[in-house]
């Protein structure tokens, strides 16, 4: 059984099914509970979106978790908390704010098992919103998962529907590693299919969501919807798109990227963040590096320039990958 | 600093166009007009404005994501702000920054920020500008309760405390950190209690009393154009809207904010002391009235009118310096 339903609803059901199959697995953050773990379990808030709504009714003020406004201290005691058998689940409300708990990420969880040769375990999950498109500006719009990415000892997901985030995000607390997993804004509030139940979508597996043979698609989180509009127009022009929805940033589904690459010969990758050091670079990397006999064009990268986010909705919507970046970079293939 | 009659009734002003221009932000909003993350001072006026008064051209203000009556009372134009919020080419910052990164330094005011207790470290180097540059200045940094749970608070303080900069510690607290209530976060009564682990003085006002910041702030401000270091004032206040523009409120009870607003608001308590007391006539009232409302207004109607950014714009401002081959500024 299945139904449609919002992606913040979404991730809120896989973070009570993971509450309720493991008693270690706990949720901290700003608000996560909303107005400061009342004793009579009132939960207004459920964090700044609503996404974490209805938990602490369920489980209580031990195990979910408000916290001050202290990133460093919210994700540095997660990764304590973590190392010493509990299974926590931060709420980082913006990356964005990441710029003040990078160490716990960077220097501690990211390193603790391979320092300690191994003997760590790391079963740290931080849920973050990402991502343009609600004219919050500069410092509430990054998507900042390329540094993430970046960092040996870090895995980072991203789903582009409501069904991948409930699956990938239980994936996420049941991995022994921690695990960045982003909520981009483009997908929080739109429904779409979700079974019901305890499912899990594996980390490091793309999703090719839709088959052509022309040109590949490849894309993460909010611009997967903006592939698939962009391939309904190609096909209005005759041109049949593969869109592939990484879903996985590190690791990284090099296979399915080659073999999209190795059925079209020609890529366009789209990425809603800055074009440097990127997730769209490393793909484009990879296509010449072990797919360059299966090149008929150069691989195209759609993504924002490199700047920060505009406030102004025209500057906005001028600063985020569209359809139309999309055929453009397209019609540049043939 | 002499509370002179055209310094109260300039206060007055302040704190009307502060009044003035949150409530016409509100309706705004509820008209679709105006979009965007906006977070409303409305209620906390007499703060941002006790402080500033007592600031000049030589002082730095850094602020926080609830930054509109800082730039205001700092003299930021208001008409530049409302073009801001509107997303228009001539916004402050050109409609780039939106409410959250309002930002005019030539009026020393070090810009809203959108990451809680980041300004506490920009004006703590603010203040380390003026003593280097020994302009005479002080800078101040306003941020809320939730932020004096940051380390970025707790290492300013440090920092300025033991370098004695010129700097005063503004913290607003308006009893509730977005959602949660100031208790459930912060365990000692007074936050003012933590400068002293800085060695700092600390001083509290009430945050609906013009005078009684305009007091407090005058003492921390002269300690420190004095060179004698910084000080933390607490200024207890509060929220009369949402954590933001659209925030159901349903975490507290209606009858504490109407408590609060029917009870202490900081412009009905200005207005009956100045006139009962005689230091301010009523016709000049109405008459900054009038004038706040009509400026207001047409700060509206220029901005509706201005032009939008040239989707070009996305790319210029990012470096001071261009280069070759910083060739991936494409829009």
């Amino acid at each position: 059984m299945s139904r449609e339903i919002p992606t913040a609803f979404a991730i809120g059901e896989a973070l009570r099914i993971a509450m309720e199959t493991d008693p270690d697995v706990i949720l901290m953050g700003e608000d996560v509970a909303g107005g400061g773990n009342r004793p009579d379990g009132t939960d207004e808030a459920g964090g700044i979106l609503g996404t974490t709504r209805g938990l602490i009714k369920r489980f209580g003020p031990e195990r979910v978790l408000d916290t001050p406004i202290s990133e460093m201290a919210l994700l540095g005691t997660a990764v304590g908390a973590a190392a010493t058998g509990m299974r926590p689940v931060v709420e980082l409300m913006f990356m964005d704010f990441i710029g003040v708990c990078l160490d716990p990420l960077l220097n501690q969880a990211a390193k603790f098992r391979y320092m300690f040769g191994g003997k760590a375990r790391m079963p740290l999950t931080v849920r973050t919103v990402t991502g343009a498109g609600m004219q919050a500006a500069a410092q509430h719009s990054q998507s900042l998962y390329w540094i993430t990415s970046g960092v040996a000892g870090l895995t980072t997901v991203i789903p582009s529907n409501a069904g991948d985030a409930k699956g990938l995000l239980l994936s996420a607390i049941r991995s022994d590693d921690p695990v960045v997993f982003c909520e981009p804004k483009g997908i929080l509030f739109l429904s779409s299919e979700v079974p019901e139940g305890d499912y899990e979508v594996p980390i490091g597996v793309a999703n090719l969501v839709r088959q052509g043979s022309d040109v590949s698609l490849v894309a993460m989180g909010a611009t997967v919807n903006i592939a698939q509009q962009a391939a309904a127009r190609l096909a209005e022009e005759g041109l049949q798109a593969d869109v592939l929805d990484l879903r996985s940033l590190e690791p990284l589904d090099e296979e399915a990227i080659l073999t999209t690459l190795g059925k079209t010969g020609r890529l366009v990758v789209i990425d809603e963040a800055t074009p440097r050091c990127g997730i769209a670079s490393d793909v484009a990397a990879l296509c010449v590096d072990r797919g360059f006999d299966l090149l008929n064009a150069p691989v195209k990268r759609v993504t924002a320039p490199f700047t920060p986010v505009p406030f102004s909705r025209v500057l906005e919507e001028g600063y985020m990958p569209s359809v139309e970046k999309v055929l453009a970079a397209v019609r540049e293939l043939f | 600093m002499q509370l002179t009659y055209e310094r109260l009734l300039g206060a007055y002003r302040t704190m009307r166009m502060i009044r003035g221009f949150e409530e016409k932000l509100l309706e705004l909003v509820n008209l679709g007009k105006m979009s965007g993350f906006l977070h409303v001072y409305l209620g906390e006026e007499a703060v941002a404005t006790g402080v500033c008064a007592q600031l000049g051209e030589h002082d730095w203000v850094a602020s926080t994501h609830r930054g509109h009556g800082h730039a205001i009372a700092k003299g930021v134009d208001v008409r530049g702000m409302m073009a801001e919020l509107f997303g228009r080419r001539t916004g402050t910052c050109k409609g780039k920054g939106g409410s959250m990164h309002i930002a005019d330094l030539d009026k020393g005011m070090l810009g809203a920020n959108g990451i809680v207790g980041a300004g506490i470290p920009l004006a703590t180097g603010a203040a380390l500008t003026v003593k280097l540059k020994k302009t005479g200045g002080v800078a101040v940094a306003f941020f809320g309760d939730g932020a004096s749970n940051q380390g970025a608070f707790h290492e300013s303080l440090n920092l300025a405390s033991i370098w004695k900069l010129p700097a005063v510690y503004v913290v607003e607290n308006n009893g509730w950190g977005e959602f949660t209530p100031t208790e459930y976060v912060v365990p000692v009564k007074d936050i003012a209690e933590r400068a002293a682990s800085y060695a700092m003085p600390a001083l509290i006002a009430d945050g609906m009393d013009f005078f009684d910041v305009f007091a407090k702030a005058g003492e921390a401000i002269a300690r420190a154009r004095r060179g004698e270091g910084p000080s933390l004032l607490e200024c207890k206040t509060y929220r009369f809207a949402g954590h933001f523009v659209g925030d159901p409120l349903a975490y507290r009870s209606k009858d504490e904010a109407e408590r609060w607003k029917t009870e202490r608001d900081p412009l009905q308590r200005f207005t009956a002391r100045v006139l009962g007391e005689g230091l301010l006539s009523q016709e000049d009232l109405q008459r900054a009235d009038g004038e706040v409302a009509r400026h207001i207004e047409e700060a509206v109607k220029a901005a509706e009118a201005a032009p939008l950014p040239d989707v070009a714009e996305v790319t210029t401002d990012v470096y001071a310096t261009a280069t070759r081959t910083r060739s991936e500024g494409r829009a």
